[in-house]
């Protein structure tokens, strides 16, 4: 809990999802023993000889997802038995700024892990290597993954990351809450007016109790940005050029959440921020909760864990929900360059994707392998997730997206709560995050 | 010191110089030795403090990209600082921080006597208790008092409640979360203070109080008359050194308050501000800039306070 409470960063909570990784150990050594890769790596490209020998270093950031990751090399080394890979950890808080020096320095891990608020950080100013030449010789297909996570990791055209892993965004709900407020569950075709009404409903039945009716993280990721996108607003035009907060659409978006806080139907910012929203629900305080796949550990861990279940997010204007996932990069300055891209290849195959699912990890991004995540919670509906992927939109980013990113920190949480109106807030917003996009 | 007493008989008599001069004239005749002596401890002090000082301030005046690469703009990054309002209310919170902190060391100086006092058993049992919070890692105590200042299911705001009072939402509304770090760092910084004044204390000779009991004084004037001017050189240590410390609040108030905190914009301190813009929004420039304002407020705060110790500090 210290993790999600302290709260820096929805991407690495993500890493909860290993925690199950261990007890799959015993059946992936047994399982996944056929060498699954030899064909897609001898299939052209300009794949190294068999004894290349090298040694190069694999840069990520959570622990919990190194057990998967050593199964992933060890098939790896079956094949190209002289590349000595060091699997290379750095927690979350340290992780960017240790990798902006090593970028500085020109001295960054040979293949490692980018999401995506910083890609085009790195993509733009040269540090990664494109993954052009293992695409157009057939090593690496994009069809094969989510299409947003595909244009995530694109630069006018250019792909520099392989999707490794995604998560969506869903409605995770409490049946008892439910069932004790008299209001009906929610299902797949529910409206924004829906979730109000029910919202409103739990919190009015219950307030004795103390309990709400729904909440989420406030931050981009988990609530505004999926309404704006609902409402058929953007945060961030196409071209990464001029900010989307100024359209009458985000608007909406954003005034969603403000109506619900002042409706009730949520608790405060303040009480948001004191106890966070994960905690509300899996203290059983919280009867809906917008949240990520990630919160599927703590969900199951928690005292509500036989009344949790969850759906997609209500519709507004259309369905929408964000999709983000960390992908393999390549360093543009890494010296062995050709060792580093067979990993990368092996690692985007369907075989090394299936054993990360297989073990827990995380949901894999390859295409049709995400059963293992579907099926590790019978009588959740976990499907949402992976169902989420048609209609869902890529994170929004540009060159500098933590700049702009602090600005939705430091303004929205006043239209939050009241004391700014929205359209006050949202078009000061925009026009300081124009000015920061003006100088990328 | 058997070094000065050498150095004293080697002065010929005529050289009544003052002072400093004499000093001066002994670094001259011993040549290089003494240096090669502080080598070791002066290199360490030029690579890691003085180099990344000049480093810092020419940064300080050029834009800095994300990956290096500084362009030379001038005085761009001061001239857009001191017209930053985050500035003033970073400043702004750090000096009540530290105004609040600083009430510690009247509360350490009266603590510290009391645990002198002859006879009194478990005392050092009490000086571990009191000095356990410095020891404490400060993203642990942080997590502890998370805890206690939670809003709606806090220790604090239930023990206020028995006696009617609603508490805040302390670490989330503007006017009590820069007061709930304070009151932590007061409490972690005590034992520290407490520590270092209480071996000022050991240094006050007996006889003292000897000779005030015998003239009749009450405890209360001789803890006035002679245990605080005596205390007078630790104290302005532990004022000097708390100073220093809390202009550099930053790890508390991180942890504390926590980095998606909606209201952290109208509570930074100083150093948090240099943080934000140089590491979350990547303007290393401009976070130069701060860091040597920073560094030039604790230089003209500290000369400050060495200038005015001469009106109360006891150096007898």
């Amino acid at each position: 809990m210290l993790n999600s409470s302290s709260g820096s960063g929805a991407f690495r909570r993500r890493g909860l999802l290993g925690l199950v990784g261990a007890i799959g150990l015993a059946a992936l050594v047994a399982g996944c023993s056929t060498s699954p890769s030899a064909d897609t790596a001898s299939a052209g490209y300009t794949a190294p000889a068999k004894d290349l020998s090298a040694e190069i270093t694999y840069g990520l950031w959570d622990q919990t997802q190194v057990a998967a990751i050593d199964a992933n090399i060890k098939e790896f080394n079956k094949v190209y038995p002289d590349i000595k890979v060091n699997v290379n950890v750095t927690p979350w808080d340290s992780y960017w700024p240790k990798l902006q020096t090593q970028a500085s320095s020109n001295t960054l891990p040979d293949l490692f892990w980018m999401n995506g608020p910083n890609f085009q950080t790195y993509g733009g100013a040269g540090k990664i290597e494109p993954i052009t030449s293992e695409v157009s010789a057939g090593a690496i297909d994009p069809a094969n993954y989510p299409q947003a996570l595909d244009d995530l990791y694109t630069i006018d055209g250019t792909q520099y990351g392989v999707p490794k892993d995604f998560d969506t965004i869903g409605l995770w709900y409490n049946k008892a809450i439910f069932e004790k407020a008299g209001v009906d569950l929610p299902t797949a075709s529910w409206t924004w007016d829906d979730f109000d009404s029910a919202a409103s409903a739990i919190s009015k039945a219950l307030k004795k109790d103390g309990i709400y009716g729904a909440g989420g993280g406030m931050d981009g990721q988990t609530t505004y940005y999926d309404t704006i996108f609902q409402a058929g607003g953007s945060v961030i035009s196409g071209d990464g050029k001029t900010s989307g907060y100024d359209s009458a659409a985000s608007q909406k978006g954003i005034s969603f959440w403000t109506d619900l806080i002042a409706s009730g139907g949520s608790p405060t910012i303040q009480q948001l921020t004191d106890t966070p929203a994960i905690q509300w629900f899996t203290s059983g305080k919280l009867g809906m909760l917008w949240s990520g796949s990630w919160s599927r550990t703590a969900v199951a861990e928690s005292s509500i864990a036989k009344d949790a279940n969850v759906a997609p997010l209500p519709t507004g204007e259309k369905q929408a929900t964000v999709i983000h996932g960390v992908s393999n990069v390549v360093a543009a300055s890494s010296k062995n360059k050709a060792a580093a891209q067979a990993l990368q290849v092996f690692l985007a195959s369907k075989e090394a994707q299936q054993q990360q699912g297989d073990m827990g990890a995380v949901i894999p991004a390859f295409n049709g392998t995400q059963q293992t995540f579907v099926d590790s919670q019978p009588g959740v509906d976990l499907q949402v997730f992976i169902d989420a992927t048609k209609y869902a939109q890529p994170y929004p980013v540009s060159k500098n997206t933590a700049a702009w990113a602090a600005l939705e920190t430091t303004i929205l949480p006043d239209a939050f709560s009241g004391a700014t109106p929205v359209a006050d807030a949202t078009k000061d917003l925009a026009d300081q995050m124009n000015g920061l996009l003006a100088k990328e | 010191m058997t070094n000065s007493t050498t150095r004293t008989r080697l002065v010929p008599p005529n050289a009544a110089a003052p002072r400093v001069r004499r000093g001066g004239a002994a670094a001259r005749r011993d040549g290089f030795w003494p240096w090669l002596f502080v080598l070791p401890l002066l290199s360490g002090i030029g690579v890691f403090y003085l180099w990344p000082i000049a480093q810092t301030a020419y940064f300080s005046f050029t834009e800095w990209g994300v990956f290096g690469g500084a362009t030379w703009t001038g005085i761009a990054n001061y001239t857009r600082l001191f017209a930053d309002p985050q500035l003033y209310s970073a400043l702004g919170n750090t000096l009540l921080y530290t105004a609040i902190v600083l009430l510690g060391i009247p509360i350490a100086v009266y603590i510290a006597s009391l645990l002198n006092m002859p006879g009194l058993r478990f005392a050092s049992f009490y000086r571990v208790l009191f000095f356990l919070p410095y020891v404490a890692m400060p993203t642990a105590v942080a997590m502890v008092w998370r805890i206690i200042f939670n809003g709606d299911f806090g220790i604090l705001n239930y023990v206020l409640s028995f006696v009617g009072i609603d508490g805040p939402y302390w670490t989330s509304t503007p006017g009590f979360a820069m007061f709930a770090v304070a009151i932590v760092g007061l409490w972690s910084s005590f034992g520290f203070s407490m520590i270092i004044l209480g071996a000022g204390l050991k240094n006050i000779p007996p006889e003292l109080y000897e000779a005030a009991e015998l003239d009749g004084a009450t405890p209360w004037r001789r803890f006035r008359s002679v245990t605080v001017p005596l205390l007078t050189p630790s104290i302005f240590f532990v004022m000097i050194i708390t100073i220093i410390s809390s202009f550099q609040l930053f790890d508390l108030l991180y942890a504390l308050l926590g980095s998606t905190n909606p209201i952290l914009p109208k509570s930074m301190s100083l150093v948090y501000f240099f943080y934000s813009q140089g590491f979350v929004s990547n303007d290393k420039g401009y976070a130069a800039a701060i860091a040597m304002v920073i560094f030039v407020i604790i230089g003209i705060v500290t000369l400050l306070q060495f200038r005015l110790q001469k009106r109360w500090v006891n150096n007898d």
